[in-house]
């Protein structure tokens, strides 16, 4: 592993919990995830993985326990959202692209209107994002007229251009033809690969295996074991593990 | 009569229903403007998590939306005062004012219904990219979900605005000398009955002309902004 285990983590999940009505989708999530680490939550759908994502940044407030991202506090009455927002970036499975705005406008306006941040720097920085998730020619095309895979690698480059240090990846994959999935999963690889923590819910075994440092398996709102993907693929010890991967595998 | 002394004789008439016309026009025009205002108000308040805007706006929206346009024309007509004085000037209400203020509450409900449905009909992922990216849910509605409404409220807007000028004639019950007063009036004058079914047609034919390619940009308007 690239990080070492001492250090302080960066996200701090503690007895999180989280109710829809009657249904107790979360009951006691702990994690510690460190800065650079690359996350891999997998489980079987309706198990929360995707509802811890977005308790993370705050989309989806909490009933019970703590969650902590460097030093905001996301629980807090008097959370800064902007601050955590800009700390903490995600992409969608349905990408979630602004329509009406040309791709560059997607990249580049949040950090010129949200963190007022001078427009010439942000356009620049967008342009050199979309360069690097290889669509250098579609700045100007609207989302619409972009195949699938095209237009989640601009949701990543949306992410990144408000500069987070975290980003969440809720099943960005799961929504694309089989072609366009390697496209997209590279691009994430380069997400992590600059340095960025990277938490993603994913059903790609074979991406998480290969570029997750940690993999947490979730069932029915709880987190059954988590181990590097080494020992995880291989040594499992908890029976729904098992059975969870010998479908999946 | 002939064919040709029935055409002369409309032709003729046609200035002066036209005159009337004139005001089914400016009623509709007016109407429209100030029940869109009301209207866009409306809309939002119904969308405000705010249950002090809410509500009312809701209730709004139900009461003059649900109730035929004459009851509110009457309202408006026999409730609203003849004249109002402001700071010492006294500026009078003619009825075809007042009755464009009563055709103006029930667009004003259907173009608030307009607005909520056109925000709802942006998927939720919308409002969910824009909180993740630190917009507060007015800059959402402001500048990631309203910009994306504007095109999918024009064509029922202009829906809207045909129903309402079709509607107008009902202003001839309260006293208004619109286009249907000032044919019957016409038609009364030459007290002919075979000069009835070709006034009356001619004012059809004059308010379909009106609407009629109103009502096809609409649909043409549609067809390209439903593609997306």
């Amino acid at each position: 592993m690239s990080v070492s285990p001492s250090s302080a983590p960066l996200i701090a999940l503690r007895g999180v919990r989280k109710s829809f009505g009657h249904l107790e989708v979360l009951r006691g999530i702990d994690m510690d995830i460190r800065k650079g680490e690359v996350v891999a939550i997998i489980g079987p759908s309706g198990s929360g993985k995707s509802t811890i994502l977005r308790t993370i940044n705050g989309l989806t407030p909490i009933n019970e326990g703590s969650i902590r991202v460097g030093d905001i506090e996301v629980g807090d009455p008097k959370l800064d959202k902007v601050k955590l927002r800009h700390r903490v970036g995600m992409v969608f499975q349905q990408y979630n692209l602004f329509p009406h705005r040309t791709v560059l406008q997607n990249v580049a306006m949040a950090p010129i209107q949200v963190l007022k941040e001078p427009r010439e720097q942000v356009e620049e920085r967008a342009r050199r994002l979309l360069a690097e998730m290889r669509l250098p020619d579609k700045a100007d095309a609207y989302p619409g007229e972009l195949s699938g895979g095209q237009q989640q690698r601009v949701a990543i480059a949306r992410a990144l251009c408000m500069e987070p240090e975290v980003i969440l990846f809720d099943e960005v994959t799961a929504a694309l033809d089989p072609e366009m999935v390697k496209e997209v999963l590279s691009a994430v690889r380069k997400v992590a690969e600059d340095g960025v923590t990277c938490i993603l819910v994913t059903h790609e075994m074979g991406f998480a295996r290969e570029a997750a440092d940690h993999i947490y398996f979730t069932d029915r709102g709880v987190i059954v074991e988590h181990a590097p993907p080494q020992t995880f693929f291989t040594e499992a010890s908890d029976p729904r593990t098992k059975e969870f991967l010998s479908k999946v595998l | 009569m002939t064919a040709s002394q029935v055409v002369s004789t409309v032709v003729e008439w046609m200035p002066f229903i036209l005159r009337g016309f004139g005001l089914n026009i400016l009623m509709s025009v007016l109407a429209i403007l100030i029940g869109t205002a009301l209207g866009i108000f409306l809309g939002l308040g119904q969308l405000s998590r705010l249950r002090l805007v809410g509500a009312p706006s809701r209730l709004a929206t139900q009461l003059f939306r649900n109730a035929p346009w004459l009851v509110l024309l009457f309202y408006c007509i026999f409730l609203m005062p003849y004249q109002v004085n402001i700071g010492g000037m006294t500026i009078v209400l003619p009825s075809w004012l007042r009755a464009t203020i009563g055709f103006s509450f029930p667009v004003a409900a259907n173009f608030s219904e307009i607005v909520r449905g056109a925000v709802n009909s942006v998927p939720h992922g919308q409002w969910e990219a824009a909180e993740a990216l630190g917009y507060s849910r007015r800059a959402t509605l402001f500048r990631i979900v309203l910009p994306q409404c504007i095109s999918r409220m024009i064509p029922p807007w202009m829906n809207l605005y045909a129903l309402l000028l079709t509607a107008t004639p009902l202003s001839m019950i309260v006293g208004v000398e619109e286009a249907l007063g000032r044919t019957q009036a016409a038609v009364q004058a030459q007290a002919n009955a075979a000069m009835l079914l070709p006034m009356y047609l001619a004012l059809l034919a004059l308010f379909f002309f009106y609407t009629w390619p109103i009502n096809r940009l609409s649909r043409a308007l549609e067809g390209r902004f439903g593609t997306k």
